[in-house]
């Protein structure tokens, strides 16, 4: 089977508190660090465990700059066989719709029986697997956390409300985005990295692509961040102040009064 | 020369000269046993490089003297006093008689055959000493034979997931021993007996041994039966004996010919990790196919040799941490499966059956791997000298380089490359500890190129964790009372790597060591102090070309001993503390009396050892990316050594290490025995018993 | 002014909550809005959603078709592409269901997309201003959407809140005739239930919650000392779970089970909103975080500053007297 992964460098925000630039244009960068999105790791992992088992080759694709290059060669650790980097400056400012436009014309460019990405990013909206499917106009489902491959077709599980699991089958070809927890992806080391650091990864920009420049980029964007801000607090919790026995005391008598103690 | 009975060189049987037999026997024997070690050889020969023997030899004092006191005197039998002195006893018996049962070898070709130097004197003292020496062998021989069957010690068992007892095999062997000595003296009390009957000078039999038994048993029997059972003790001493020898390379009992080459190849070094293959340097690493051990080929032809040369005593197990709380670790089993794969894989007869079959999933499991916390328990008890640390460590760089990660340890593993420490906290706040400082502490912060004397390596736990700070707070306190010149990296120092490398991450671990060592070279430091045991022995021992490094309690105990501290009386007269051996100052850096000195010179401190202390400490539970791994196992290491301290009746365990104080603290909590038991580091209670 | 479309969710005849939340936020758009809303099944328990939906809009669209039966994302797409005319604003729940369909819809309708939208600013010219999150709440943005084309919003449950007015009564127009084929290549099998532990967090009054803050396996023993002296269950968010701590069966959330207690202690939660998505029935919400910044403080009627692994060992000795 022929994989396409979809995949996206993000920052790390797992132990930093995101702070918000003074005139809300971004979020202060200069002590993050970044890495592959967590979801698409899930999904490379996927790819690769589905490759060792029918056959077939793993390609990782990201649009980006060239620091986007290394997620890539993370995942090329992982096992993936091949990268494609979408590198133009007509890309920045795309909004998902123009992502899932671009990633078209690469799925279009090879010869791919699945396509996956990851659920969501934790700056993204979740949405660049179900428009690119609908652009295709291949079947499409979310949250996946369970994968079964067949001939020509899969059995999949969903991750739906109260834990529970909504099977399907979907034909191929199909975009799948991924939820966590579908597998227990591997490590990859710093010799990992090494080992493909040489590797050449062909980069395309829109030409190559076929992709109009109008049709991406901030001119094609109907949806735009306007900025970054932080909420008003004053509708938040009432925070209780003094000692921890103080704190105790009161907590214990508004529990009494609401019925949480007897 | 005139024989009191027929010797078994001249005797028939069947009409055939016995002789012929009994040269045909060593002949046929000793050439199967050296077919036998021959193919034993193999796996080692196809095995991977071990440290060269250049280097070896050029250890050579060193090694001898392990061989002298390890080997030779056995210092490490009485750890365990019954099965130790038994062991000594035999050991020693074995070793007198081997002379002995060499030169009946040759009475079976050559009636009178006697070495020349048994002539004399010391031909009659060793007569007499090895008569004794047969008879305590049997004694011994049939106590471990009772505690096999009878007692049956718990480090013995086998549980069921790995196999069957060898219960069998161990007394089939005493079995054999005793066939022996028994033999040898029978053959030896006929003789006499029939001597004396026939009013022929007879050498005098040591009293109360066991052909002197012999001999009186048999001073009436007739001459057939003397006959009979002189001819019959010898066939059957003779046979035992290269049934035996034949025996040998079968199983734990090969230890009797490779212990020896184990013992003088044991490790001379301690906390230190082999390097990812011998022969190949860092810089031609990347050209490696393969890291770490997958496959049973993968291993070196020393650990090969550990492999058979395990005894199968249980001692390593026995003091496991990891085995005690019920992880699926038990280093014993490391040996046993490892030989029984390579017996496995190589047979007597027969083609090799070299497979790619990787060892994980087959022969090791991966949780069991990951299990053990490097403490070096087992190491430091093994009678024989087998080494395990390497060996978890190389198959861990296995299953690293595979991606078999644990999830647990993928997070602070990257949070370590991509900001130097195991939680992803930012660089910039590494240093930020010492704003909790007194104002009149002054630690220079040395992100700004200053240069400093003394460097005090504070490594991330310290750097990051909240109740850990006061250690570092506590050692600044310190090291400033004492006058030093000192400063710490800040956000140009990243994690030390001790556990990186530890846990199989090789290639981390190297771009750790050069980064940090580049930035402790620019701090133009000429000593390094650390309040890390880890950070001590990655520094010592993993790293090169640095200043001299010590430990804090190092420092206090010569400040101790130079009268330079000054301490008022113990702040808490009634209560009892215990020092808790950290591994990695302790067992792996010898550091065990400096502590204890510094505790012992505050005045009115009261202390006690634990039943387990110094080189028999027992793990808090693992540092570093040991509190990440989240192992299956019934209870906590920290439990089970807080509980041990509450035996010992002590109240407050003081450590050295903040790995153990976490542990510690968290135990006391798991242990319910708050209020009861507190736990805290050498260095704040130093501190808080400075006099003013 | 464009046309506004509302998805209604059901169950078992049952309007979804979240209906009344897309009522509302459609009303923030434009204030004088004819909704119309789209409920789509098979049967009787379609003609009861209608019923309920009708209470809340001004107008229903009922599809009645076999295939929509369980009504996956696929087929409703397909449906939705049909019958939403071009340059409508289709208003859809934020569910694993919305993410499954909603995206691709957009595409297929050619309109705007905006995800998980948690508030609605202001709308001017064809200028749609809402509010999103990003960093799992730790980051707010304003996101402009260009409606001049429509629009397809995915609404976070739980963020709008429903106006206590008059029922509405509805129009309810059977428009089942207009659906076209709708054969997808994608096919429902069945549902797996969770597996359902040895306590049901679902019926439990007072929720003792832990969250990343319990710090190891070793801590969960706390919470349940806690949770044993206030007669409460105690439940969990994902981490727990994923960590394989506790049982998925007491995790709250989207992707857990959906609580309704009167009074929920969040020990140690940061409140993602897949967390505050399993919490209906407004209980008596108590946080205790030891980061003053953590979102859960937003939500919580009572905030405490602490580390929970001092405070709730201290709290239970308090109260076990």
């Amino acid at each position: 089977m022929e994989i396409l992964v979809c995949v996206k460098r993000v920052p790390d925000t797992a132990e930093n508190e995101i702070a918000i630039k003074s005139d809300g244009t971004d979020i202060q960068r200069d002590d993050l660090v970044y890495s592959v999105n967590e979801w698409d790791n899930y999904a490379v992992e996927e790819a690769i465990q589905i490759r060792d088992k029918v056959g077939g080759s793993v390609t990782v694709v990201t649009v980006g700059d060239s620091e986007a290059e290394e997620v890539l060669r993370r995942q090329m650790a992982m096992g993936a066989d091949n990268g494609i980097l979408l590198a133009d400056d007509a890309f920045e400012g795309s909004d998902g719709r123009g992502i899932a436009a671009i990633l078209k014309a690469v799925v279009a460019k090879g010869k791919y029986d699945l396509v996956l990405t990851g659920a969501q990013a934790d700056d993204g909206a979740a949405q660049v697997g179900g428009m690119l499917a609908a652009m295709l106009d291949w079947p499409y489902a979310s949250l996946v956390n369970k994968i079964d491959t067949g001939d020509k077709s899969l059995k999949i599980g969903r991750e739906i409300e109260g834990g529970n699991q909504e099977m399907n089958e979907i034909d191929l070809p199909c975009v799948l985005s991924i939820q966590t927890g579908i597998n227990e992806p591997r490590y990859v080391g710093i010799r990992g990295i090494r080992k493909v650091a040489s590797i050449e990864i062909p980069t395309y920009a829109a030409a190559d692509l076929g992709v109009a420049a109008d049709a991406v980029g901030p001119a094609a964007a109907r949806v735009k961040r306007v900025d970054y801000f932080t909420p008003e607090m004053g509708a938040g919790a009432e925070i209780l102040e003094g000692s921890m026995e103080e704190k105790i005391d009161k907590l214990i008598e508004l529990l009494k009064a609401k019925g949480g103690l007897k | 020369m005139d024989f009191a009975l027929i010797p078994p060189a001249h005797s028939t049987f069947l009409f055939i000269p016995a002789f012929i037999f009994y040269t045909l026997l060593p002949v046929a024997g000793i050439t199967f046993f050296i077919y036998q070690i021959v193919m034993r050889l193999k796996p080692m020969v196809l095995a991977q490089p071990d440290k060269p023997v250049s280097e070896i030899l050029k250890e050579s004092p060193a090694r001898l003297m392990q061989v002298l006191k390890i080997w030779l005197l056995q210092v490490r039998q009485p750890r365990y006093m019954l099965a130790g002195v038994i062991h000594i006893l035999l050991f020693f018996g074995f070793l007198i008689l081997a002379v002995r049962s060499t030169e009946l070898m040759f009475v079976g070709i050559k009636a009178d055959f006697s070495f020349p130097f048994m002539d004399g004197t010391f031909g009659a003292v060793y007569s007499v000493i090895r008569s004794y020496a047969a008879t305590w062998v049997l004694v011994v021989a049939l106590m471990a034979m009772y505690r096999r069957l009878v007692t049956k010690p718990a480090r013995y068992a086998v549980p069921a997931k790995y196999g069957k007892p060898h219960t069998a095999e161990a007394v089939f062997v005493l079995g054999m021993i005793c066939t022996l000595v028994l033999m040898e003296s029978l053959f030896e009390g006929s003789l006499v007996a029939a001597q004396n009957q026939q009013g022929m000078q007879a050498h005098t039999l040591a009293p109360l041994t066991l052909a002197w038994f012999f001999e009186l048993i048999l001073s009436s029997a007739s001459q057939s039966t003397l006959q009979f059972l002189h001819s019959a003790a010898y066939f059957l001493h003779d046979v035992t004996f290269f049934t035996f020898l034949c025996f040998l390379p079968l199983g734990k009992h090969f230890h009797v010919v490779t212990s020896l080459f184990n013992v003088f190849l044991m490790r001379v070094r301690r906390g230190n990790i082999k390097p990812v293959r011998y022969g190949v340097s860092n810089d031609q690493l990347d050209n490696l196919e393969s890291f770490g051990v997958k496959n049973l080929e993968d291993f070196t032809w020393r650990h090969i040799l550990h492999f058979y040369s395990c005894v199968d005593c249980g001692r390593c197990s026995d003091n496991c941490p990891a085995n005690a709380v019920g992880r699926p670790l038990s280093p014993r089993f490391i040996s046993i499966k490892g030989r029984q794969l390579v017996f496995g894989r190589h047979p007597f007869f027969g083609p090799s059956k070299v497979e790619k079959a990787p060892l994980i999933g087959t022969t090791y499991e991966e949780d069991e791997i990951w299990s053990c916390t490097t403490c070096g328990a087992c190491e430091q008890e093994c009678p024989v000298g087998i080494e395990y640390i390497d060996k978890i460590v190389d198959l861990r760089r296995g299953m690293v380089d595979e991606g078999m990660v644990p999830q647990s340890l993928q997070k602070p593993l990257s949070a370590i490359e991509k900001r130097g420490n195991p939680w992803g906290k930012m660089e910039k706040k590494r240093g930020e500890w010492i704003k909790q400082l007194d104002s009149e502490v002054s630690v220079k912060l040395l992100e700004g190129g200053d240069t400093t004397d003394v460097l005090f390596f504070v490594d991330s736990i310290t750097s990051f964790d909240d109740r850990m700070q006061s250690i570092g707070c506590a050692t600044a306190t310190l090291l400033h009372r004492a006058g030093v010149d000192f400063g710490i990296l800040g956000k140009g120092e990243k994690d030390s790597g001790h556990e990186v490398r530890r846990f199989g991450e090789e290639m981390l671990f190297q771009s750790l060591r050069e980064h940090n060592t580049e930035m402790i070279q620019e701090s133009g430091a000429t000593r390094i102090v650390t309040a890390d045991p880890h950070t001590l022995n990655a520094l010592k021992n993993d790293y090169e070309d640095l200043p001299p490094v010590e430990h804090i309690s190092q420092f206090l105990a010569k400040q101790v001993r130079k009268g330079l501290l000054h301490f008022k009386p113990s702040v808490n007269g009634d209560k009892v503390y215990t020092y808790h051996d950290p591994c990695y100052l302790g067992r792996h850096n010898g550091v065990y009396d400096d502590p204890r000195e510094v505790l012992d010179a505050i005045p009115g401190m009261r202390r006690v050892d634990m039943k387990r202390c110094k080189d028999r400490s027992f793990c808090c539970g693992g540092g570093g990316l040991m509190l990440f791994y989240e192992p299956e196992e019934e209870q906590r290491m920290g439990v089970l050594r807080v509980k041990m301290a509450e035996e010992a009746g002590a109240n407050v365990i003081v450590t050295a290490c903040p790995f153990c104080l976490v542990n510690m603290e968290d135990a006391i909590k798991v242990a319910g025995l708050e209020g009861k038991m507190e736990a805290i580091d050498l260095s704040e209670l130093v501190v808080a018993h400075l006099a003013d | 002014m464009a046309q506004i479309f509302a998805y209604i969710t059901h169950k078992g005849g049952a309007v979804d909550d979240t209906a009344a939340e897309l009522a509302a936020a459609a009303q923030k758009i434009d204030a004088a809005a004819q909704v119309t809303a789209i409920v789509v099944g098979a049967g009787a328990d379609l003609d009861a959603a209608c019923q309920g939906a009708a209470k809340l809009f001004a107008q229903v669209w009922k599809f009645d078709n076999a295939a929509l039966a369980y009504p996956n994302g696929e087929v409703v797409r397909k449906l939705l592409s049909q019958v939403v005319p071009a340059g409508s604003i289709l208003l859809v729940p934020h569910d694993t269901f919305g993410m499954d369909m909603a995206p691709g819809l957009s595409i297929k309708l050619d309109a705007a997309y905006a995800a998980d939208v948690v508030a609605i600013e202001s709308l001017s010219g064809t200028e749609l201003k809402v509010v999103r999150q990003e960093f799992a709440g730790m980051a707010h943005t304003h996101i402009a959407v260009d409606i001049a084309k429509g629009a397809v919003l995915t609404l976070r449950p739980g963020s709008f809140q429903p106006e206590k007015g008059a029922e509405l009564a509805g129009t309810v127009s059977d428009k089942s005739g207009d659906a076209g084929d709708l054969g997808t290549k994608r096919r429902y099998l069945e549902t797996v239930e969770a597996e359902m532990g040895d306590v049901d967090i679902t019926k439990a009054d007072v929720l003792v919650s832990v969250g990343r803050g319990i710090e190891d396996q070793d801590n969960i023993g706390v919470a349940e000392e806690l949770a044993e002296a206030m007669g409460a269950v105690v439940s969990c968010s994902r981490p727990i779970v994923d960590a394989k701590w506790l049982e998925k069966s007491r995790q709250v959330g989207t992707s857990g089970k959906t609580v309704k207690p009167k009074v929920y202690l969040a020990m140690g939660i940061s409140g993602s909103f897949q967390h505050l998505g399993g919490i209906k029935g407004s209980p008596f919400i108590v946080a205790v975080n030891k980061n003053p910044k953590a979102p859960i403080f937003q939500v919580a009627d009572i905030g405490i500053v602490e580390n929970i692994l001092e405070f709730m060992p201290a709290l239970t000795e308090k109260i076990s007297g």
